[in-house]
């Protein structure tokens, strides 16, 4: 029996509104006869739903012949991974030593409160995700970022207000 | 006329605006009718210089840096292409004292050549080493490696050459290749600047070590914090297999081999080899006991060369010049070159390879330019978040193996953070603490658990409650940590926290204190 595809109540996020089982079917199959494939397999779900949806589990299961825990249990383990979509912009703060040392640390508390957001939040109109990273290898322009996958460096509060204003303000990027 | 120029295409010259100077050269070019060929290269590491454009003039190359785009009709204006005078001048870039001081051997060529064109890669010497690999045949390839001393650079210096033995002489069916590229140390980006600015030389390095010890599979596990890096990797393993240097039987040598870019998911843990072997595998990244090592039992249960990026990197120019050539550089048991990462709160931030033996002080100080912010430089982490702050007063510390752990230190992947003296010590240790929490793999209590009570003590310390007896009880945790933890994790995260309160223990009992005032 599969045990797997029985407990449709525990499932208490519902998947992304593009949600589509057969592409993201495809998308799994396309990496499941690779060695080791499950991470680009996860990897290639979020890229086209912006998450991996509990939806996701049975099918990666079936495709790599694990049980959902174990799939559970890899998805739950990377910091990556995310079960809900991001906000339309994703700024992903560096929060290690480096960026620590040119003020980093008191850049993205101001920033976060002024947006009443932890690391990890979404802002209400859903324009602007905050996330923690430890280290984009920037360390000689710090505080640095990802500015939906662009790196800037020698972040300054009016810096960092001029890309929140940007991403409140205008359409996902491409 | 057609001028050429160089541009990084690098991060780090990206995250300073690169692409927004590239745009305003080529709009202004067109403008005055112009013919401009801008190639974008890595870095060459002078990141306070970036963006820093190079000029291809009969004389050589003419730098000119940090270029914003506002001054890019300025340089038009002085005839930049001729090599023309304006305040933004750099001279000849290898000219520049920075540069001038290095040994550059693994980066020879990064920041220089197109890291997207193989051709380019082959007129600057690529491909020598593997020459001479396949006309010394596996045995010598793999006694060549070992004579040149080269240790492992992701940190923890074990002689690359002894692995490539131990794997050359187990008995499979198939073996691997496994590049670690999980570069994820604070204050650490030269895997990086190569990937992005020589990714040929790392192609090169696997095959030899492919061809050393008899694997036909390779792959390269990086981070997916670095999509620059991912990108250049895999547009270079295509450029090398449709040159014929990646697939069967390589330059009609009779050996073939293949190579993948793999991403991992933001877990710090699977720079340890065995847990990223283990993320390779597709599952979660715990750390594996050793022995087995990898060399005998690694990616799948099958015989596994995994060795960092620099070592790797470092691989095909041991073989085109010889070891001897890279074991007469260095000091004591450390040999060859070591790329040197300055940064943090640092004046002349960059990548420094130099043969070891520099010491701290001229690092942080002389080369480095101490701080950026121009206060006293006041503590310097050196290799990453699991190393040990240093002070002043152990600035005389020669960048060696060996040094730094007789001062209770690491040299890691050789990142140097630098830290004025508005820095709380207490609330480093702290961080320590809290990123080996949000880091752990699990596997282990003392790392898991001890940890987060890390993270806790260091609260009640940093709030002045029963410090003394919180100090030593840190003290007993980071002990148990060090001793009781299978990976460098758990184990090295005491080095940042015990090296803080041993060093600067007046921000520990600071807060005590002024509550007694």
């Amino acid at each position: 029996m599969d045990i797997a595809m029985t407990d449709e109540h525990s499932r208490h996020a519902p998947p992304p509104p593009d949600w589509d089982a057969a592409r993201a079917g495809a998308l799994i199959a396309a990496e499941s006869g690779r060695e080791g494939g499950l991470l680009p397999a996860l990897h290639a779900v979020q890229a086209a739903f912006g998450c991996v949806p509990e939806a996701a589990e049975p099918l990666l299961a079936s495709a790599f012949n694990l049980s959902r825990a174990e799939v559970k249990g890899v998805i739950g383990f990377y910091h990556d991974f995310r079960r809900a979509p991001a906000g339309r912009h994703v700024l992903k703060l560096c929060r290690a030593e480096a960026c620590q040392s040119m003020n980093g640390a008191a850049l993205a508390a101001d920033l976060l409160a002024r947006l009443g957001l932890d690391w990890g939040g979404t802002t209400a109109d859903g324009a602007l995700t905050i996330e923690a990273v430890y280290c984009l290898g920037l360390c000689a322009m710090p505080p640095a970022a990802l500015f939906d996958g662009a790196p800037v460096g020698r972040l300054e509060a009016g810096r960092l207000a001029a890309l929140v204003a940007e991403a409140r303000q205008t359409g996902p990027s491409a | 006329m057609s001028a050429r120029i160089y541009l990084p295409r690098d991060a780090g010259a990206l995250a300073l605006g690169a692409d927004a100077v590239a745009a305003a050269l080529a709009r202004e070019a067109r403008a005055r009718g112009i013919g401009l060929d801008i190639v974008r290269t890595g870095a060459r590491g002078l990141y306070w210089l970036e963006p820093m454009l190079e000029v291809a003039t009969p004389s050589g190359r003419i730098a000119y840096g940090p270029i914003a785009p506002e001054e890019v009709g300025s340089l038009f204006a002085a005839d930049f292409l001729a090599g023309g005078a304006h305040p933004k001048q750099l001279g000849r870039p290898e000219e520049i004292p920075f540069l001038k001081r290095q040994t550059r051997l693994t980066f020879a060529r990064c920041g220089i050549v197109d890291p997207a064109s193989a051709a380019d890669y082959a007129a600057h010497g690529g491909w020598l080493g593997l020459a001479r690999a396949l006309a010394l045949g596996p045995a010598a390839t793999v006694e060549e490696v070992v004579a040149s001393g080269l240790r492992g650079r992701g940190g923890a210096g074990f002689p690359t050459g002894i692995k490539w033995r131990t794997a050359a002489g187990a008995k499979a069916a198939r073996k691997y290749i496994v590049c670690n590229a999980d570069e994820g140390d604070s204050g650490t980006f030269a895997d990086r600047m190569i990937m992005e600015g020589d990714p040929f030389v790392l192609i090169e390095g696997m095959l030899i070590a492919g061809y050393a010890v008899g694997a036909s599979k390779g792959y390269l596990y990086t981070r997916s914090e670095y999509p620059h890096a991912i990108a250049a990797m895999n547009a270079a393993i295509l450029a090398a297999r449709s040159g014929g240097f990646l697939g069967e039987n390589i330059q009609d040598s009779g050996f073939s081999f293949d190579l993948e870019v793999r991403v991992g998911a933001g877990a710090y843990v699977c720079g340890e080899e065995t847990a990223l072997l283990d993320s390779l595998e597709g599952k979660r990244g715990v750390v594996r006991a050793k022995p087995p090592l990898p060399a005998l039992q690694g990616l799948f249960g099958q015989p596994t060369v995994i060795n960092n990026v620099i070592s790797l990197a470092s691989v095909p120019i041991i073989l085109a010049e010889g070891a001897k050539a890279y074991q007469d550089l260095g000091y004591g048991r450390s040999r060859g070159t070591m790329p040197i990462q300055l940064a943090g709160n640092i004046r002349n931030p960059g990548l420094f390879e130099a043969a070891f033996g520099v010491t701290l002080g001229e690092l942080v100080e002389e080369i480095g330019g101490g701080t950026a912010s121009g206060r006293p430089v006041r503590a310097v982490q050196v290799g990453g978040p699991l190393g040990a702050y240093f002070p002043r007063a152990l600035f005389d510390t020669p960048f060696d193996y060996e040094a730094f752990a007789a001062r209770d230190g690491l040299i890691g992947h050789g990142g140097v953070v630098v830290f004025d003296d508005s820095v709380d010590m207490a609330a480093q240790a702290r961080f320590a603490m809290e990123f080996c929490a949000i880091e752990s793999c699990g596997k282990c209590t003392p790392c898991r658990l001890g940890s987060t009570r890390g993270v806790e003590v260091m609260d009640r310390i940093r709030a002045g409650r029963d410090v003394e007896k919180n100090l030593a009880l840190i003290t007993d945790l980071c002990e148990t940590m060090k001793f009781g933890s299978l990976c460098a994790l758990g184990g090295f995260t005491p080095y940042p926290v015990m090296s803080a309160l041993t060093h600067f223990r007046d921000d520990f009992t600071r807060a005590a204190a002024q509550a007694a005032a």
